[in-house]
């Protein structure tokens, strides 16, 4: 669950917090595209190093650590197939795994790590109500806006409910880490039912609220706050445009050097 | 028995839930944990089955450290029933239901039906046997809920709110109920913030705020104390709230039972008639 704690909204004021959640994004977009580009350890590397400012300055950096120790296991793993894999099937040199090698499994994780810690980031510090908002003025229908910050603002309770009913399980004697794989994914049913029940309940109850409410009366909706591209968003928006040019620049015409031989330099 | 010494509980979140706690529940005990929203009640029951174990401390049931065995281990002598059914209920049938937890203790397959039927009998379910528990009612889920945990006889039971959303019948009901169980020498424990129904029970209560045991005493004592019970933020039984404000007739304050109360009022009245 931990995963989760890093997509966790919490209410505090930063520079960070303060930018137009559209140009956020729109940077977390351009993160995605470079990260997906290369598959060269260095560049994923400075990919990762330049989001840390970012964290500082929106001072989430405990659950941020915390977002990134969860995800040190799919990670792990991530290198471990990658390494695996190419060992055994790729015409890399064997014995001893060369540099080479290790340095591109190292590179996939890193990968993800940065789209991990790119998402992360966007979560940590745009709140969900800002979101639907930038979503709305994006002339998304607001149905959509509002399934879409609905479902935000009810992980955080999903998740909560999940951990009580698995306490509710589990004293009744049901071992989750029981059994052999398909034995362990079938232990799960007993969680996953009254979750998925309790998700429907509850669904049908803030629908009937929501109706009470007079939902949907007015066609033309008005909001108290307008979202509006100020000078740090534009700025934000020009260096990821900058930083998307330079990357298609790098990946065009410049040979990456393998990291390890940049060291031996 | 269950024995908790100096535990203390801090949540990942940061949050000290319990902050040394030290207490003794013995054999045959009925006790009612009480206190306001967030005082630390159910994370101290929790500690009780092992689903959650002390940060630092150690709880003991029955002279086993909890942080030795599994939960499933423990749930197998302490029955923990949670606030809400709906958070434990999946199966297709009433019966499947019951025989849930039986199943996972590995019991043989003639002891899980006898044993199904015997809870199901008590908690008056034996129409819904086939139902399923999602077609029942609020008070009747409470019940499958009571019976799945009760079926394979747990040595102490743990009720997490079990009053709440009950109307009076079913909880003069599940009262009776209670009574039925510490015949049996069970041991009881309820977390509850229904003060009325606690009076009507009269069993040791164990009073938490902010993490700690601001009293530990027989409910008649603890309810009817002012101060504790602002510090825990209740309110004190209808019946003890009426003595308080009568003492200078020289009458007691510490009632909390409606029978006793009537025989003190009348008594009072042939005195002075």
């Amino acid at each position: 669950m931990s995963v989760f704690d890093g997509l966790k909204f919490r209410r505090v004021s930063s520079p960070i917090h303060r930018l137009d959640p559209r140009a956020k994004f729109f940077y977390v977009c351009i993160l995605f595209v470079i990260a997906v580009m290369f598959y060269q350890l260095l560049p994923l590397v400075i990919l990762f190093l330049i989001q840390i400012p970012f964290v500082l300055v929106a001072g989430v950096q405990r659950e941020w650590i915390r977002s990134m120790k969860g995800a040190s296991f799919l990670a792990s793993l991530i290198f471990v197939f990658n390494f695996g894999f190419n060992y055994f099937y790729t015409e890399y040199p064997r014995f001893p795994p060369s540099a080479s090698l290790i340095e591109y499994s190292l590179a996939m994780t890193f990968r993800f790590i940065v789209l991990i810690e790119s998402f992360s980031m966007f979560f940590l510090t745009t709140s969900p109500d800002l979101l639907g908002l930038a979503l709305e003025q994006s002339h998304v229908p607001y149905e959509f806006c509002f399934a879409f910050t609905t479902a935000v603002r009810f992980v955080p309770v999903l998740a909560e409910e999940a951990l009580t009913i698995m306490d509710a399980q589990k004293s009744r004697g049901l071992e989750l880490e029981k059994g052999n794989f398909l034995k362990r994914i079938r232990n799960y049913i007993p969680i996953l039912i009254p979750l998925i029940v309790s998700a429907i309940r509850r669904s049908l109850e803030l629908a009937e609220a929501m109706e009470s409410r007079a939902w949907g009366a007015s066609k033309k909706r008005t909001n108290l706050y307008v979202l509006k591209l100020r000078r740090y968003d534009v700025l934000l928006i020009t260096i990821a445009v900058s930083m998307l040019v330079f990357a298609v620049y790098v990946w065009l015409f410049i040979k990456i050097p393998l990291l390890t031989t940049l060291i031996q330099l | 028995m269950i024995e908790a010494k100096d535990v203390y509980f801090k949540y990942p979140t940061g949050v000290e839930a319990l902050r040394v706690v030290t207490l003794t529940i013995s054999n045959g005990d009925f006790v009612a944990v009480m206190g306001q929203n967030g005082a630390g009640k159910t994370t101290l029951v929790k500690h009780f089955n092992g689903l959650l174990r002390p940060t630092k401390g150690d709880v003991l049931v029955d002279n086993v450290n909890t942080r030795d065995v599994s939960i499933a281990k423990l749930a197998r002598s302490v029955g923990f029933v949670f606030q809400n059914p709906d958070h434990q209920l999946f199966c297709e049938t009433v019966e499947e239901e019951v025989a849930f937890a039986l199943r996972n203790f590995g019991f043989e397959k003639d002891v899980i039906s006898r044993r199904v039927t015997w809870a199901l009998n008590l908690l008056g379910l034996t129409q819904y046997r086939q139902t399923s528990p999602f077609m029942l009612s609020g008070g009747e889920r409470k019940r499958v809920a009571l019976a799945s945990v009760l079926a394979w006889d747990p040595k102490i039971v743990i009720l997490d709110e079990p009053t709440i959303g009950q109307d009076h019948q079913q909880k003069e009901k599940l009262r009776q109920f209670i009574i039925q169980l510490r015949e049996q020498k069970k041991t009881v424990v309820i977390v509850t913030h229904d003060v009325e129904f606690v009076a009507e029970c009269n069993p040791r209560v164990i009073l938490m705020s902010e993490g700690k045991i601001v009293a530990d005493g027989n409910a008649d004592k603890i309810l009817t104390d002012e101060n504790l019970v602002t510090k825990a933020s209740i309110v004190p039984p209808q019946i003890s709230q009426i003595f308080m404000q009568l003492t200078d007739f020289g009458l007691p304050t510490n009632v909390i039972d409606v029978y006793e109360a009537r025989k003190i009022l009348l008594d009072f009245l042939e005195v002075h008639s």
